[in-house]
């Protein structure tokens, strides 16, 4: 059943009156406000977390539970409210009286040093001194209970992204934590990475470790947390039991209205091969970047490939491949667009040919942030729209293409001259779509379409790049979200270590297949 | 405690105000300096800064100095806007007076319309392939143009100085280091009977106009400004950087070598061991000042063309030393480069957070 937020007044009464037999919360957040230029990050939070439960904080892109996170570790503090920890009301004033309270914090973006061994790392993080010898026995035990294993003297940039999440998962182990905090957790797993994740935190619940999962996926949610806290703008919007409620009702309290349905349809290939990659090779000039090898498919128009694949696998090179902002490709590649060979062609002449393509960073890359959205309209529109007379920008012609991207995609912003910088995420992503669509290109290619966006806007970009398909483009979409994947693509490919593999029709594979392959050399279980 | 808070978006407001707030700072500073120089701060500031101004041939005088400031700032606003370092802007000047010069002195016994032109043109050429060296030596092993055009400024007055000193030495000069004197076809016309104001500003005025409409309205203006804020966007858009660290080098030195030429030609009539108290170093104080914006860089300039005028006013009025000029030069950039902090963040007063008493 699904509770409205508690009166934190009673809450907290009922923790201090430890005679009447009520069970103590572990963490209890009472009115927790923080607030940063422009925005109220966090506005009037209650949160309570039992000990050995795991609490889902759920809320979509933007809905403050990074900021909530970064008040409970210490990083930041709050501008109101308390923070009650077995009873007593504390302040944490860092990471490190944090840790000494018993809460350990798992990064989405890890912090651990590459050129270092996995015992190195965790003799650097943990705060008390300790005997090498002791501390291998203690890494060991710990790998042992809780069946996370690691190879103690591997260096940590050899390892793969699950491995060094049980690394980090480890290191806060170490420190027999009563609270770990996951942000975000399997954003960057393999399904099958995932599965064991999910095994180690329920072997931590039952020896009595609380967790705070977060996340925004809610199947992931109602399978393994007992308790979830719903945010949506900052404040808390209900509180339920995850196992008991349907997906759909989560959903909507989370974006705080019906959910439109996406209806993929059918997309039929019209035949036209639109793409066709042939034995693409790329080495960077850059040692850290990853090698692509032999890459060869084909898109035909009304198709939407969706490349699956963690990151870090190439998809970065591809798409800068793809766009044209590389062009030094190792023989024999060949990249051919609506039937002309482009291997050699910069990004101004591809999208001449028809092609639109939008990166994963929108900030200095699809955009530039201090510029205001009209000018950021002549960056790759400025010869497919007709907008330059003999050296001259049309600026009335950009102009009104600004504000019908701004209206047919439902942009919110205070029109053509705000600065780009001061958009949202979803937003801004939504007027870059807005712009290569309103280009009408025959071929798309896009990254991480939906990345740090909000539902609402999400749903409109996905049903956008359907319609795009429908009329007859090809368009390959670049993501490692593979729900996403699945709702828009009809078929699929997977990307690893630079290498991608050919699935083929979306219908007809199954999750296991495509964790396997996510997995890559690195898979092994 | 006091903390500095990201602003959401740059306040264009203090965009405008912190050019005059740093010149209130400069003002107040030197009332300052002048108290500790014990001389009296009134009579120094109205000396520096508001007598030159009292005649109209000080007016002029301001223009006159004001007008290589202009185009040289002008130039290297472009250059900026599009990340590349321009600093050598004074070698520029000067061999675009070497080079013009040259020619005026080669034409020397040609009676022709044709002549100025010619030294005018030359003058830019100079300018231009002065400046063409450090976008080679960028473009192709990634030097630092910092460094390399810096560097070259350097060259280029040793070049000078050999050539008045030796081969371009007049010979009915008493033996004194100078070339001989420009004929009246190869220098500027005069504007204003009376005074030194010459075609110079005209250019000057010219160059504000052309750049600012390149700037504002066309393709090639709008290149430099994204591959400067976002090289990335400008690689995703398909734009030759290559193209244009030529181009910026190309039009800024062209227009230094402009400013050199005209100089030489228009205000001071021969080449000298020193043709430029420094004025492609000023310039790009006068950039900062003028926000990279050619109109702005008109007011800077004329800001700047004041402490000139004024230390020299200084210096003879009421015997400060020859630094003074300098020295304010340098504040007004400093107190404009705080300011603009500002501009992306806002002062704020944070109270520290109490904990709460254990109950």
């Amino acid at each position: 059943m699904i509770t409205a937020p508690n009166d934190s007044q009673n809450n907290m009464k009922s923790s201090y009156d430890k005679a009447s037999g009520e069970p103590n919360a572990l963490l209890e957040l009472g009115e927790i406000s923080k607030a940063f230029p422009g925005v109220l990050a966090n506005d009037g939070i209650d949160l309570r977390v039992m000990p050995g439960e795991i609490h889902g904080l759920v809320g979509e892109n933007g809905a403050g539970k990074s900021t909530l996170l970064k008040i409970i570790y210490g990083l930041l503090r709050p501008d109101q409210g308390s923070i009650l920890w077995e009873g007593d009301a504390v302040s944490i004033l860092g990471p490190s009286q944090a840790r000494s309270l018993g809460i350990g914090m798992v990064f989405q973006h890890f912090s651990l040093f590459e050129a270092l061994t996995v015992l190195e790392n965790i003799a650097l993080a943990i705060d008390e001194k300790c005997k090498t010898q002791e501390l291998r026995s203690r890494i060991d035990e710990v790998s042992r209970n809780f069946g996370l294993s690691i190879e103690i003297d591997r260096y940590v940039h050899s390892l793969s992204v699950g491995e060094r999440q049980r690394v980090e998962i480890v290191r806060c182990l170490l420190q027999s934590p009563k609270l770990l905090i996951l942000d975000e957790p399997t954003s960057v797993l393999t399904p099958q990475e995932a599965e064991s994740l999910f095994e180690t935190l329920n072997i931590l619940s039952k020896r009595g470790c609380a967790i705070l999962y977060i996340s925004h996926k809610l199947h992931e949610i109602k399978k393994i947390c007992h308790a979830a806290t719903i945010l949506r703008a900052g404040r808390v919007v209900a509180n339920c039991d995850p196992s008991k409620e349907p997906i759909k009702k989560m959903a909507e309290l989370l974006v705080g209205s019906q959910l439109p349905e996406i209806n993929r349809g059918r997309l039929t290939a019209d035949g036209i091969e639109r793409i066709h990659i042939e034995n693409l090779n790329y080495t960077s000039k850059d040692p850290f970047s990853v090698k692509l090898k032999n890459i060869s498919f084909t898109v035909r128009g009304g198709e939407i490939l969706g490349i699956a694949g963690v990151a870090g696998n190439g998809q970065t090179e591809l798409m800068s491949v793809l766009s044209g902002e590389v062009k030094d490709l190792d023989e024999p590649s060949i990249i051919k667009f609506n039937d002309q060979i482009v291997t050699s062609k910069g990004a101004a002449e591809r999208r001449l040919l028809g092609a639109g393509f939008v990166p994963e960073q929108r900030q200095g890359h699809a955009a530039v942030t201090e510029m205001s959205l009209v000018e950021n309209v002549f960056l790759t529109a400025l010869k497919t729209c007709d907008l330059e007379k003999s050296g001259f920008i049309d600026q009335a012609k950009a102009s009104s293409l600004a504000e019908s991207i701004i209206s047919n995609f439902d942009v919110r912003t205070t029109g053509v001259q705000a600065e780009t910088g001061s958009l949202s995420g979803g937003n801004l992503q939504k007027f870059i779509v807005g712009r290569e669509l309103l280009q009408q290109p025959s071929i798309l290619i896009i990254e991480q379409p939906t990345w740090g966006v909000d539902v609402g806007a999400a749903i409109i970009l996905r049903r956008a790049l359907l319609d795009l398909a429908k009329s007859g483009a090809a368009v390959i979409i670049i993501s490692q979200d593979l729900d996403e994947i699945f709702e828009v693509c009809n078929k699929i490919a997977v990307m690893a270590d630079g290498m991608i593999s050919i699935l083929g029709d979306i219908a007809a594979v199954s999750m296991e297949e495509i964790g396997v392959l996510m997995g890559g050399q690195r898979y092994e279980h | 405690m006091f903390t500095l808070e990201r602003r959401v978006e740059q306040s264009k407001s203090w965009l405008v105000f912190s050019p005059i707030m740093a010149i209130g700072l400069t003002v107040l500073s030197g009332i300052i300096i002048f108290s500790v120089l014990d001389k009296d701060p009134w009579m120094s500031l109205y000396t520096f800064f508001i007598q030159p101004l009292t005649t109209g041939f000080g007016f002029t005088e301001l223009i006159v100095k004001a007008t290589p400031l202009i185009l040289i700032g002008v130039g290297l606003s472009i250059g900026f806007k599009a990340n590349v370092w321009n600093i050598g802007a004074e070698g520029q000047f000067t061999m675009g007076a070497i080079a013009g010069g040259g020619t005026a002195l080669f034409l020397n016994t040609q009676e022709s319309f044709l002549v100025l032109p010619a030294v005018l043109l030359m003058g830019i050429l100079g300018g231009i392939v002065w400046g063409m060296i450090p976008a080679f030596l960028k473009t192709k092993f990634n030097a630092n143009e910092i460094l390399t055009s810096l560097m070259l400024s350097y060259v280029a007055l040793l070049i000078l100085s050999y050539l008045v000193h030796g081969p371009w030495r007049d010979p009915g000069g008493y033996n004194f280091p100078e070339s001989k004197i420009f004929s009246d076809f190869a220098m500027l016309p005069i504007l204003l009977e009376g005074t030194r104001l010459n075609l110079g500003t005209g250019f000057a005025v010219l160059s504000v106009l052309i750049i600012y409409i390149l700037l504002s309205r066309t393709v090639l203006g709008y290149q430099f400004k994204v591959v400067g804020l976002a090289p990335a966007a400008a690689k995703h858009a398909g734009f030759d950087r290559v193209k244009l660290i030529w181009l910026s080098m190309i039009i800024s030195g062209g227009l230094a070598g402009l400013a050199g030429i005209s100089e030489v030609s228009g205000t001071i009539g021969q080449l000298l061991p020193s043709v430029s108290p420094g004025y492609g170093f000023t310039a790009i104080i006068v950039a900062f000042l003028g926000r990279l914006n050619p109109v702005g860089v008109l007011f800077a300039g004329l800001i700047m063309a004041l402490t000139y005028i004024g230390g020299e006013n200084a210096q003879i009025e009421i015997g400060l030393p020859a630094a003074v000029t300098g020295l304010f030069q340098g504040i007004i950039l400093f107190y404009l480069l705080a300011c603009d902090v500002l501009a992306r963040y806002r002062l704020r007063y944070k109270p520290f957070l109490k904990a709460r008493d254990r109950e």
